[in-house]
């Protein structure tokens, strides 16, 4: 019994990082009808950046306090990695918005395996860590232990969530986001400035793919290639969730937590991926909205 | 108007004749025969993926998971099914075409078993399914010890000759060519240009779709089974995702409308990659860039550039929609003007 | 025998009531209108007839075959064709390609003759390029088979809408406002080739429209609907002095 909620909260955690990637995908389907394949990649990237920047701060300035320069990572994650995915906007989506849509996909694709070869050629594959930002301390409770890792991740996660969740609903952002996904003729009629959403929203997402970004780096470890496996973990909670749904995507995330660490705990891990994928296969043929996706009527 | 068509026999004639006499008098080096061989593999799977992605319209991008079965299949059959006490011109001759129609069969097979999901999802969506496929087909190999799992399966002959290659990729064009140009073919580009009406003028498009996945899986797999026979030694990690972005720069290179754009995507993609192999070799021999370790990564850093670029400035290729003369069918090409000239000379001679 | 017979015919989508109890026997030969407002179900029905929707009640059948449930190329290989009220042209592909689509069902080969490029395919093909161009010829539009069915001007394109429809040789066309756009020239001659369509290819026709002039000139019966349903139906002259279709159409009474 001990092992499952030992398990449980391995899985939670997994969880919500992939929570905290997948709402990048579905927002930016939302605003543009766009699987931004590349978003894994950028993850990739957040994390490398939270790990020479943290290098960087724990070289030149040991003396802060230790959630100080969690925090400094963080944030200067979020800032770059969201300078990173507006770039990526304007430069290849932009151009392509009027292109059939196999081209954005492509291009997606295209841009995603870019950063992982250029992060391959200019740093190498090895694997790093992140240095623990957040002394780690091992606890027990009833016979289950968990570290501050878990407690990080779930308040970290947590308040990240419920602040993005307050920006879509509550502020002008949000609505402007959640009405272009409804309807996109129509609202730079009522002059909203689409592309400033749509940059805002790819921003969004990278910021908040960050948070998690550097989260995983501490926890497990970085690696190039390690935003395709991710990436793909939480492209596929992103699909479960109904994508174009942020809740959903959020759900979504922890559904793939729970399966991955109890597939991997229960059967032999190398089952992870085949049920993972058997999964989006099964729900893209018989549910294709998702759990809390709207299906849509055609019109001819 | 010129019809040079009859001139496509003997050139083909000859070129088949060369495929013989190069290895057999060394006309040309063994790397450049082997990047022949590869010209023509990805030949095959250009024009095999065309099918779909470019006349269909649709969006697989589980291409390489077909050339994964039919690589796999057409390995273990000459490796562990077949005798080995046939002979090396027995083999070759019979053997190896069986162990490499049976990888198409069974690519094929999976075709149609991606093509079901196709009539209900469309663009984004079955990308994804596509994908999804691709990824299944990787891990399932990974997890079946039996034929090596995650570390590959290896012991197979050198049975893929420049000749073989020459064949099936004739073979290949040729079939699609006649499919492109039949009912079906247009059913296809009905398909990609407005799936709701096409279905509502009489084209069954679950028929077609069907169609169009078996063929195009059958040639993957062909290639695949090509494929494995000259690297001797495949594994499921040479088949993932990061495989179709290659596929995919051939085509939309070449323009998804085209055969003979397919055909010029994949021989200028395989040579300009290698030539671009060559150049970091040797640049890395110049100081200062022998500082830079294994510059040749660089090489798979250029390839999705060059993807992004063409998607923004040329999304339809170099050839676009149209097609090189010499591949379409006499019918199609001067069909409508031939009957309008029956027609005036019909007028001529009789006047009512 | 009636060609079409559609009884209690109704469709939601999710909530909203778009048609609700329609019913229409229609004899070979005849031709009927179906008018009404913006949004009265229209399309609906040639959407339901020609299986885009699975109708949420009613049952429709076409010569004792019930279409509910039949894939749309089912059914319109089986003649029923339409026209579309914005054009839905295959804009990329050559007016001959456009029509010779059409002629899917026409064709009778299979799939290993079409690959092998067999005799009977090339035989079919040929048959198929001959009638194709002869259909392009009764509408004036054979000297453009090889260009772009989108580089065609306005009144082309919609001709090229009909020559695809009429290559599945239905029995029963469906046209979808077929007056748009055009000016009272146009639609006089438009009116004398619905007349010549119908009386050359035997056809039974039901003709949506929004041009008074065009349904009262050639329909021999009309539907009326509004909000899904049926409000009136009758002759011309009948439909014109119904105050319940004037109602519908200006939203008041009119004082005669």
């Amino acid at each position: 019994m001990n092992f499952f909620f030992q398990q449980l909260l391995n899985a939670l955690l997994l969880g919500s990082i992939y929570a905290l990637i997948s709402v990048g995908y579905t927002m930016v389907y939302g605003v543009l009808s766009m699987i931004n394949f590349a978003h894994g990649d950028i993850f990739m990237v957040s994390s490398y950046i939270a790990f020479f920047f943290s290098a960087f701060l724990l070289r030149f300035a040991p003396h802060l306090f230790p959630i100080l320069t969690f925090a400094a990572t963080i944030l200067v994650a979020m800032i770059l990695s969201s300078l990173l995915a507006v770039i990526i906007e304007r430069l290849a989506y932009k151009p392509l918005r009027t292109a059939p849509r196999v081209s954005a996909v492509i291009t997606a694709l295209g841009v995603g395996m870019f950063l992982e070869t250029i992060t391959l050629a200019l740093i190498g594959p090895e694997p790093h860590q992140i240095a623990p930002l957040i002394p780690f301390r091992i606890y027990n409770l009833g016979g289950v232990s968990f570290s501050s890792n878990h407690i990080m991740v779930f308040a970290v996660s947590f308040i990240c969530m419920f602040i993005l969740d307050l920006i879509i609903r509550r502020t002008m952002v949000g609505k402007a986001m959640r009405a272009i996904s409804f309807d996109k003729t129509i609202v730079p009629m009522m002059g909203v400035p689409v592309d400033t959403i749509i940059s805002a929203t790819f921003a969004l997402g990278a910021a908040v793919a960050a948070v998690g970004g550097t989260m995983y780096g501490m926890v497990y470890s970085l690696d190039p290639y390690m935003g395709i496996l991710i990436g793909w973990w939480a492209f596929i909670a992103a699909v479960v969730g109904g994508i174009g749904n942020v809740r959903g995507a959020m759900i979504g995330g922890l559904i793939l937590g729970v399966v991955q660490v109890f597939v991997a705990a229960y059967m032999a891990s190398t089952y992870r991926d085949f049920i993972a994928f058997a999964m989006l296969l099964l729900l893209l043929v018989f549910r294709p909205t998702g759990i809390l996706g709207r299906p849509k009527i055609k019109k001819v | 108007m010129g019809n040079r068509q009859w001139l496509l026999f003997p050139i083909l004639l000859v070129l088949f004749a060369l495929t013989f006499l190069i290895p057999h008098y060394g006309l040309l080096n063994d790397y450049i025969q082997l990047i022949l061989i590869y010209v023509g593999i990805n030949i095959i799977m250009a024009v095999s993926l065309n099918l779909i992605n470019g006349y269909m319209g649709e969006f697989s991008l589980g291409h390489a998971g077909f050339m994964l079965i039919g690589a796999y299949v057409s390995s273990i059959l000459t490796v562990w099914v077949f005798p080995h006490t046939w002979g090396p011109t027995m083999t070759s001759l019979v053997l190896f075409p069986i162990a490499v129609i049976a990888g198409g069969l069974a690519a094929a097979l999976a075709g149609l078993i991606v093509a079901f999901p196709s009539f209900k999802t469309r663009g984004d969506y079955l990308a994804l399914v596509t994908l999804a496929f691709n990824m299944i087909c990787v891990s399932v190999v990974q997890n079946i010890e039996a034929i090596g799992g995650g570390r590959g399966f290896m012991g197979m002959d050198k049975l893929t000759t420049m000749s073989w290659v020459f064949l099936w990729a004739l073979i290949a064009a040729w079939a699609i060519r006649n499919f492109i140009y039949s009912k079906f073919g247009r059913g296809a580009l009905s398909i990609r240009e407005d799936e709701t009406v096409s279905d509502l003028v009489s084209v069954n498009t679950k028929t077609v779709k069907i169609l169009a996945f078996v063929i195009s899986a059958f040639f993957a797999g062909v290639g695949g089974a090509l494929f494995a026979h000259v690297l001797q030694f495949i594994t499921p990690k040479t088949f993932v995702i990061q495989k179709n972005i290659d596929f995919l720069v051939m085509v939309y290179m070449g323009g998804i409308g085209s055969i003979g754009g397919s055909i010029l995507g994949a021989a200028t993609y395989t040579i300009l990659l290698e030539l671009l192999r060559e150049a970091l070799q040797l640049l890395g021999t110049i100081p200062p860039f022998t500082l830079i370790p294994s510059l040749e990564i660089w090489r798979w850093v250029v390839a999705p550039l060059l993807l992004v670029l063409l998607m923004i400035f040329q999304p339809k290729g170099i050839m676009g929609l149209r097609e090189f003369g010499l591949f379409v069918p006499n019918r199609d090409r001067f069909g409508a003007r031939l009957w309008l000239k029956k027609r005036k000379s019909a007028n001529a001679n009789s006047p009512d | 025998m009636p060609i079409l017979q559609i009884k209690s015919l109704t469709h939601y989508f999710g909530g909203l009531r778009a048609i609700y109890d329609f019913n229409l026997d229609l004899e070979p030969g005849e031709l009927i209108g179906v008018i009404g407002p913006n949004g009265a179900g229209k399309t609906t029905i040639f959407n339901l007839i020609t299986g885009v929707y699975r109708p949420t009640k009613g049952s429709i059948i076409s010569d004792s075959m019930d279409l509910v449930g039949k894939e749309s190329n089912w059914i319109i290989a089986h003649g029923i064709a339409r026209t579309f009220q914005n054009i839905r042209l295959f804009k990329e592909l050559s007016v001959l390609d456009n029509v010779r689509i059409a002629c899917y069902s026409q064709l009778h080969y299979s799939s290993l003759d079409a690959l092998l490029c067999s005799s009977r395919f090339q035989r079919e093909e040929e048959r198929i390029l001959d009638e194709t161009m002869n259909l392009l010829l009764l509408f004036g539009l054979d000297c453009l088979a090889e260009e772009k069915s989108k580089n065609l001007p306005y009144g082309s394109q919609k001709r090229l809408e009909l020559v695809r429809a009429l290559a599945t040789h239905p029995k029963l066309l469906l046209l979808d406002e077929p007056a748009t756009g055009m000016n009272p020239s146009e639609i006089s001659q438009l009116m004398e080739l619905i007349q010549w369509m119908r009386r050359k290819f035997d056809l039974t026709i039901i003709l949506i429209e929004h041009q008074m002039r065009v349904v009262m000139g050639v329909c021999e019966r009309i539907k009326v609907l509004d909000f899904g349903e049926t409000i009136a139906e009758g002759t011309p002259w009948e439909i014109q002095h119904n105050p319940r279709v004037l109602e519908a159409y200006l939203g008041e009474e009119v004082v005669e």
